[in-house]
């Protein structure tokens, strides 16, 4: 049996190579030009971020007494150039800023693709099983879809967060850095928030595709529930997901900024966006410098995976 | 239609049943940790060992789960551990606060967005249309705390027109619910208006709306009378489905504006870790989640006479 399958699997189609169909997709979203300019947003931040240590900006955390909430363009006695200003510590807002990004896009990133493998778990295992795993899948889901989402984090951020016996555990015994043990908690925060949404859209995909041809033609050669779920239908499904996992993106950015914000996100030091906005909105007026640009870096950046997610979903409804 | 709306109930109380026990589970299932959140850190093991016995935290856990679930449903939550004050009495309060503001923001996004997408949507892919649709693309894009920061940055320290915060502290004031409102307007709007674009554009092309103008009616007839009336009834749903986000975003801004609503009080209660104060909103906020689906999921069969005859 064994046998027969792997003689079978040339006949599949020879798959593009991933390279060109990349290309090919970047040559379509060129047509849209707002998919173009949503594209160039995400591209920025992410250069930004992947470039933060080689950029010729001051250290994030260096702190200057002289210049505390200096407002944008600053140059000091000793021709240091504060072209954003700096915060209520006298640390550069630029530097902050791009700093910040990585942390953001690193924590967004790791948590969207934390959420959706999970979503994608449940949703197709929901959609191709059916049955009472179905059943228990979608009444899970029906049940945290009910939490208004920032209920369902402060619920769980809370109760589990860095302070409860789960954040003194992970950093205590398996000797995490604040920093991570704030960041795996919020994943887990993420995950009970997203990956349900994301399990009902991949459900409704699956319930869809299973019905093709091909996906009986799968299981007459006898192929095995995890191979039709992995390499039939998570693949063909793929293009709406694509779009919503952009749209996805989007929201967990302004969710761990939004929890910066609040609080109950990244611990103090690091450059968290949200956490800068809350920092300089404590000096009022004289704090407003340092509240815009963050809020202009997390609206620029969501934006450009909105208006990403727009382009893609454009040029998917054209073919 | 009341076989469906009971089925829909149904599943609406075992929802909330779940969600009940879950939370009491999260909050009160380890009773230690209770007491040490009512009696405070430095008490020894002996006060809350006693403390434990006298409110009876030693019963079995699902007796006390029902005894919990009882007092929930005649409306007695216990008392605020940081206030020390009946929670109800605060729930009471605060909720109204909220309830002036999404009244406000419910009414004004749902003119806007219903203008703006019907406009948009019965000129597809015209300038109009597309300038709308960007236009809202970028509202929606930006997060409520930094619309927030811009508009306080703009129309209190620049403008000086409006109070930066919203406190009430001098009873009711309109001028201190513009900027909260504005914010809250801002980021929902764009949804609502995509969805009755789509709603109102898909209508436009069916087969009588076509009739209608073949008919010879005037465009304004055909719009208003024909086209309008079919294409909100998806946009309604969703609405009243929205009402889950909009009550993430009254946190946000409520926090913001530091408004005396519900959004702040269940914020704090969680961060000061008042657990009794905690529970109880996150029960009301699921609460109005479950019921505005019930009411979506039935208001949308009412509305949509193909299924309300069928």
């Amino acid at each position: 049996m064994t046998e027969l399958i792997a003689e079978q699997q040339p006949a599949h189609p020879k798959r593009v190579g991933a390279v060109r169909r990349f290309a090919r997709s970047v040559a379509l979203l060129r047509e849209s030009p707002v998919g173009m300019f949503g594209a160039f947003l995400v591209l920025f931040w992410i250069v930004m971020a992947l470039g933060a240590p080689f950029l010729p900006i001051k250290p994030p955390l260096a702190q200057d007494q002289n210049a505390m909430l200096a407002p944008w363009v600053t140059e000091m006695p000793d021709g240091t150039m504060y072209w954003l200003g700096t915060d209520d510590r006298g640390r550069d807002l630029l530097s902050r800023l791009i700093w910040g990004s990585r942390l953001v896009l690193f924590w967004a990133g790791l948590a969207t693709i934390v959420a959706y493998l999970v979503g994608m778990l449940l949703g197709v295992t929901a959609g191709y099983r059916g049955g009472w795993w179905d059943e228990v899948i979608s009444f899970l889901g029906n049940v945290l879809l009910s939490f208004p989402l920032m209920v369902l984090y402060l619920v769980i951020l809370s109760r589990f967060g860095p302070s409860s016996e789960l954040g003194r555990y992970l950093a205590v015994n398996l000797g995490l850095s604040p920093t991570v043990v704030s960041g795996v908690i919020i994943i887990v925060a993420v995950t009970f928030g997203t990956a349900p949404q994301v399990a009902r859209i991949v459900r409704g995909l699956v319930l869809d595709l299973k019905t093709r041809d091909y996906i009986a033609a799968a299981e007459v050669r006898g192929e095995r529930p995890l191979y039709i779920m992995i390499v039939e239908l998570l693949p063909n499904a793929r293009g709406p997901l694509i779009v919503d996992a952009c749209l996805r993106l989007g929201y967990v950015t302004i969710t761990i900024a939004l929890l910066g914000y609040l609080a109950l996100g990244l611990p103090p030091p690091d450059p968290d966006w949200g956490k800068m906005i809350s920092d300089a909105q404590k000096w009022g007026s004289t704090g407003m410098n340092a509240m815009l640009w963050p809020a202009f870096a997390i609206s620029s950046l969501v934006l450009g995976l909105n208006l990403l997610a727009d382009g893609l979903r454009e040029i998917s409804l054209r073919d | 239609m009341l076989h469906l709306a009971a089925r829909r109930f149904a599943s609406m109380v075992i929802i909330m049943l779940t969600i009940s026990f879950v939370l009491f589970v999260i909050f009160e299932g380890d009773k230690f940790n209770v007491a040490t959140k009512v009696l405070g850190q430095y008490t020894t093991m002996d006060q809350r060992l006693r403390w434990l016995e006298n409110n009876g935290y030693n019963d079995p856990f699902f007796f006390r789960y029902l005894r919990w679930l009882w007092n929930f449903i005649r409306g007695d939550f216990g008392n605020s551990i940081q206030f020390n004050v009946p929670v109800s009495r605060l729930l009471w309060d605060h909720l109204v606060n909220t309830g002036i503001l999404a009244f406000f923001v419910f009414i004004i996004t749902m003119s806007i967005a219903l203008v703006l997408g019907v406009l948009s949507g019965i000129a597809e892919g015209t300038l109009r249309d597309r300038a709308i649709s960007i236009g809202s693309v970028i509202c929606t894009s930006v997060p409520e705390f930094a619309s927030a920061t811009i508009l306080v940055a703009i129309f209190v320290f620049w403008l000086d027109w409006l109070p930066g915060t919203s406190p009430f502290v001098s009873g009711f004031s309109g001028r201190e619910l513009v900027l909260p409102v504005a914010v809250l307007v801002i980021y929902n709007f764009g949804y609502y208006t995509r969805m009755t674009r789509a709603s109102m554009a898909e209508v436009m092309t069916s087969q009588y709306v076509r009739t209608a103008v073949l008919k010879g009616l005037p465009r304004r007839r055909v719009v208003i009378r024909h086209a309008l009336r079919n294409a909100l009834i998806a946009p309604f749903t969703v609405m009243v489905l929205q009402l889950n986000y909009l009550l993430s975003g009254v946190i946000v801004v409520e926090v913001f504006f530091s408004y005396k609503g519900f959004g702040k009080l269940i914020y704090e209660s969680a961060l000061f870790g008042d657990i009794y104060l905690t529970s109880a909103c996150t029960m009301v906020a699921v609460f109005v989640a479950v019921l505005s689906q019930f009411i979506s999921d039935v208001g949308y069969t009412l509305l949509n006479p193909r299924i309300r005859f069928s």
